[in-house]
């Protein structure tokens, strides 16, 4: 009985946290200049990337080093239907890139599932390179390493076009709220995922893959779904990413992008729901900081990479978890 | 009635003969204890029959099913569980989870992505009754990771229980506990199974818990079969006494 | 029938560079059980030594012959780089689950690129006189470095050293042992924390050596390291990590495909090498002689 209030206490308090971090987020563009406001759209963009890959990560247990392909794909099935269909709305791209990337992460995810630990790493690094690759030399198609051109969107099926001296304005800030507004329902949708019995599934998989095979699950089928969704989730996110950069570039899909993913995730946290949307965020505004700061950011970054794996190996997140806890024991104790 | 037979079951390791021409049997409803030195090839019987391992040569028959090349899967569905004898479980997930994952399993539920899992009042229903029943209710919320050794072994059994499997097999369900604690625990497993009317094989090496909770004494020695009966039959067999003990008892 | 012959020089050129960087990978993994996303790095690394060292010595008048030591001690500064960063960096982590090795080999991997461009700048940076120091030779009517031929030599020399270090000294036992019981090893009284730093340092030394050979035929640029782990996991996927053999026929393989494929579908070289990679994968997951 005890231990179900204290649950429901935590389930209450969690929603209470994330309803404040929501209003919080509606009054940015209130009391910020634009260039935050779109600072803050890329850090969500990011998180939204590092979410769908922390289902494969924390939930399941299998590294990616190869999710760059997923957010490539995403961004550049955007990119093809502005060159070769026209300009269109924001949710015609959605529609028709969703799909997209749902069936690249199906295929993808198919070959790579039959592998586990550092061989699964190498492919999916090796079959996202393959994408690199194609869309880098393929130039007639992709714009090489030029890359593929996109204007503005409008949104709301057309409802909202923002052209004209403020447009530029209007569209930074409309468009951080479409995206807040996917953002947070995917949001939902990855923690129904990781609460439900297949997200519970995906944890015993994870911890102990022989018991979850004599429960009876097929284990590579759930892990190739778990791959599905992740996929998905991130590709959304290169959906999102192209309109707001306004270039689609073979960058994207290059392995090291897929490092930056990894990395954020563990900067916040890959053992907690929250973290990699923690870390998505703050990883982007220590990139624009570090660029900002130095021509030598990438240096700066890896330092910071280096340090936290030795320090702080479970985040942001995993780390104030921990202080938390801590500090409910040193006060239950008295 | 025969729930599981093998036929000339095989299984060589290098030149071992782990299991040599073995015809098991198993009768429906009784609880039977699968004895023998260390090495005589019980664990491998017991992977052959789950599927932990192939068979070099024999069949495998389950409610008159020839299940011999059947995947984990299959077997599984078709009524056969097993225990670890080293402890497995899904240590980070709760003590619940790791029986309501056995649940979501067997009803095919594990799939489901679209529903909460702590929203399922029937999941939720069956894995308290059985933690209930091994004695763990009360520690539903705690990490399984963190239970005591006598509570993750009871908690390995509830696990494969919980598939409510039709022949289930255990393996050392008391080793590496107090003798007090063994006790425990093989109340506990003897009454829910015998209880829930299970047919259960469980290998142990503790001959004091052979003979008080078995119906039946199946002795292994060297890939075959040394004895088979009650637990009277067995001890008043010379044979079985010479193994245990090293020599006859009678000079 | 002369640029036949040109054409599989230049294969062999390539796999010799690329066997070096594989071996190097492939001992690592072999020994350590590591897979380290800074390899690649190290033999930038020892390209841009290389090139420096070359460049420096003709701008202090050093004698045509003596310039070409630059080349081993670009691979030893690598070589004493893995040495330094092995205990400091990598020992943490052998405890620890492989993710947290591979990320930290990343950003070793981001420092490493980062400190290049910084001490040596953004240019390219060549070391050519080694190359034109030595004779063109005539194959058929084309005319052919015989530098390229010294690069095939060293890789050949290369896999020859290590496979009689690794199976005929007392040492290549100790570091079989340990690469197939690290545990035992130990308990036989190896000392295992030794062996796993020559073991490095060897791994990054072929990887220097294989940059510093190569630097005299193509400059070293940026993001030269980055480019050539790729190429390097997929030489060991074929081939199979862990083994030297399979370093050897990887390379030689990718190199033939590469080539072939410059030749006759420049657009899908590269794509068709990392499908070959994964096709391989799918059929045999340790690759045609691996031993993980």
């Amino acid at each position: 009985m005890a231990v179900q209030i204290e649950t429901l206490r935590g389930r209450s308090g969690l929603a209470a946290a994330a309803g404040a971090a929501l209003i919080l987020l509606i009054l940015v563009p209130g009391y910020f200049e634009t260039y935050q406001v779109q600072l803050l759209t890329f850090g969500l963009i990011a998180a939204l990337a590092a979410l769908g890959f922390n289902l494969l990560l924390g939930y399941t247990g299998l590294l990616s080093f190869g999710h760059s392909a997923y957010f490539g794909v995403g961004a550049y099935a955007l990119a093809f239907v502005v060159q070769y269909l026209g300009p269109h709305s924001m949710e015609f791209y959605l529609l028709f890139g969703i799909p997209v990337v749902a069936i690249t992460s199906a295929l993808f995810g198919y070959i790579c599932v039959r592998h586990t630990r550092i061989f699964f790493g190498i492919l999916t690094l090796a079959i996202s390179q393959v994408i690199y690759s194609l869309a880098l030399k393929l130039y007639w198609v992709t714009g090489g390493s030029d890359g593929l051109r996109v204007p503005r969107p409008a949104l709301l099926f057309g409802a909202l076009s923002f052209s004209g001296p403020s447009g530029f304005q209007q569209f930074i800030t409309s468009y951080y709220y479409y995206v807040l507004a996917i953002f947070v329902v995917c949001v939902l949708l990855m923690w129904v995922i990781v609460h439900s019995p297949f997200g519970k599934a995906l944890q015993g998989i994870r911890d102990n893959e022989v018991r979850a095979r004599f429960l009876g699950m097929r284990i590579r089928r759930f892990r190739w779904i778990a791959f599905l969704v992740s996929g998905t989730f991130t590709g959304v996110a290169g959906i999102l990413w192209v309109p707001l950069e306004g270039l689609a570039t073979p960058d994207v899909l290059y392995w090291t992008f897929s490092g930056e993913i990894v990395f954020t995730a563990l900067l916040g946290g890959f053992r907690n729901f929250t973290g990699p949307i923690v870390g998505g965020i703050v990883f982007t505004y220590l990139k624009s900081y570090a660029v900002a700061t130095t021509v030598y950011w990438q240096l700066l970054l890896g330092i910071v990479l280096v340090t936290l794996v030795l320090v702080l190996p479970t985040g942001i997140v995993g780390a104030i978890s921990l202080a938390g806890r801590r500090l409910r024991q040193r006060r239950a104790s008295p | 009635m025969i729930l599981l037979k093998t036929v000339d079951l095989c299984k060589k390791f290098g030149e071992t003969r782990a299991c040599d021409g073995l015809n098991f049997v198993v009768h429906k409803g009784e609880f039977l204890s699968l004895v023998g030195s260390n090495g005589a090839g019980k664990t491998t019987l017991v992977n052959l029959i789950s599927a932990h391992l192939q068979p070099d040569s024999g069949q495998i028959i389950f409610a008159d099913r020839d299940i011999t090349f059947a995947t984990v899967t299959e077997r599984i569905k078709a009524g056969i569980a097993r225990s670890f004898q080293i402890v497995s479980l899904f240590d980070a997930l709760s003590v619940f989870d790791n029986v309501a994952l056995s649940v979501f399993s067997r009803e095919g539920k594990a799939v489901r992505m679209a529903s909460l899992a702590d929203r399922d009042a029937d999941v939720r229903r069956e894995s308290l009754e059985v933690l209930g029943q091994f004695g763990l209710a009360s520690k539903e919320a705690v990490m399984a990771g963190d239970l005591a050794q006598g509570e993750r072994k009871l908690l390995d059994v509830a696990v494969a229980y919980a598939l409510r499997p039709r022949l289930l097999f255990l393996d050392e369900p008391t080793s590496g506990v107090s003798t007090h604690e063994k006790a425990q625990i093989m109340d506990t497993v003897s009454s829910v199974v015998r209880g829930g009317q299970v047919t259960a094989v469980v290998i142990e090496h503790d001959m004091d818990v052979v003979f008080r909770y078995s119906d039946r004494i199946v002795m292994m020695h060297e890939g075959g079969f040394l004895a088979d009966g009650t637990p009277d039959e067995i001890r008043a067999n010379p044979d079985v006494a010479s193994i245990l003990l090293g020599a006859p008892l009678s000079a | 029938m002369a640029i036949l012959t040109v054409q599989i020089l230049n294969s062999l050129l390539y796999a010799s560079v690329l066997f070096l960087i594989a071996a190097g990978l492939s001992l690592i993994f072999g020994v350590m059980r590591i897979v380290n996303l800074a390899h690649g790095s190290f033999y930038g690394v020892g390209a841009y030594v290389a090139a420096w060292l070359v460049g420096t010595g003709i701008a202090v008048g050093v004698p045509l012959g003596w310039l070409f030591l630059a080349l081993p001690c670009g691979a030893v500064a690598v070589a004493l780089l893995g040495i330094v960063i092995e205990p400091l960096l990598l020992r943490p982590f052998y405890s620890r689950a492989e993710e947290y090795q591979l990320l930290v080999t990343f950003g070793l991997l981001q420092i490493i690129e980062d400190l290049v461009r910084l001490i040596w700048g953004g240019n390219p940076l060549s070391a050519d006189t080694l190359m034109d120091a030595l004779p063109i030779i005539h194959i058929g009517g084309l005319f052919y470095p015989a530098y390229n031929l010294v690069v095939i030599a060293v890789g050949v020399a290369a896999a020859v050293v290590l496979w009689a270090a690794i199976y005929h000294t007392r040492f290549g036992v100790m570091l079989r042992a340990t690469s197939q019981d690290r545990r035992m090893a130990s308990a036989l009284g190896l000392n295992v924390g030794l062996i796993y730093v020559v073991a490095f340092g060897i791994g990054c030394f072929l990887a220097g050596l294989g940059g510093a050979i190569v630097v005299p035929t193509q400059a070293a640029v940026l993001g030269m390291g980055v480019d050539a782990l790729v190429i390097a996991f997929v030489v060991v996927v074929i081939g199979g990590l862990g083994s030297l053999k399979g370093a050897l026929v990887g390379a030689l393989v990718v190199s033939f495909v590469r080539t072939a494929g410059i030749q006759f579908f420049p657009e899908l070289e590269l794509a068709v090498l990392y499908l070959i990679a994964a096709g391989v994968l799918l059929v045999r997951p340790t690759g045609l002689f691996g031993t993980a």
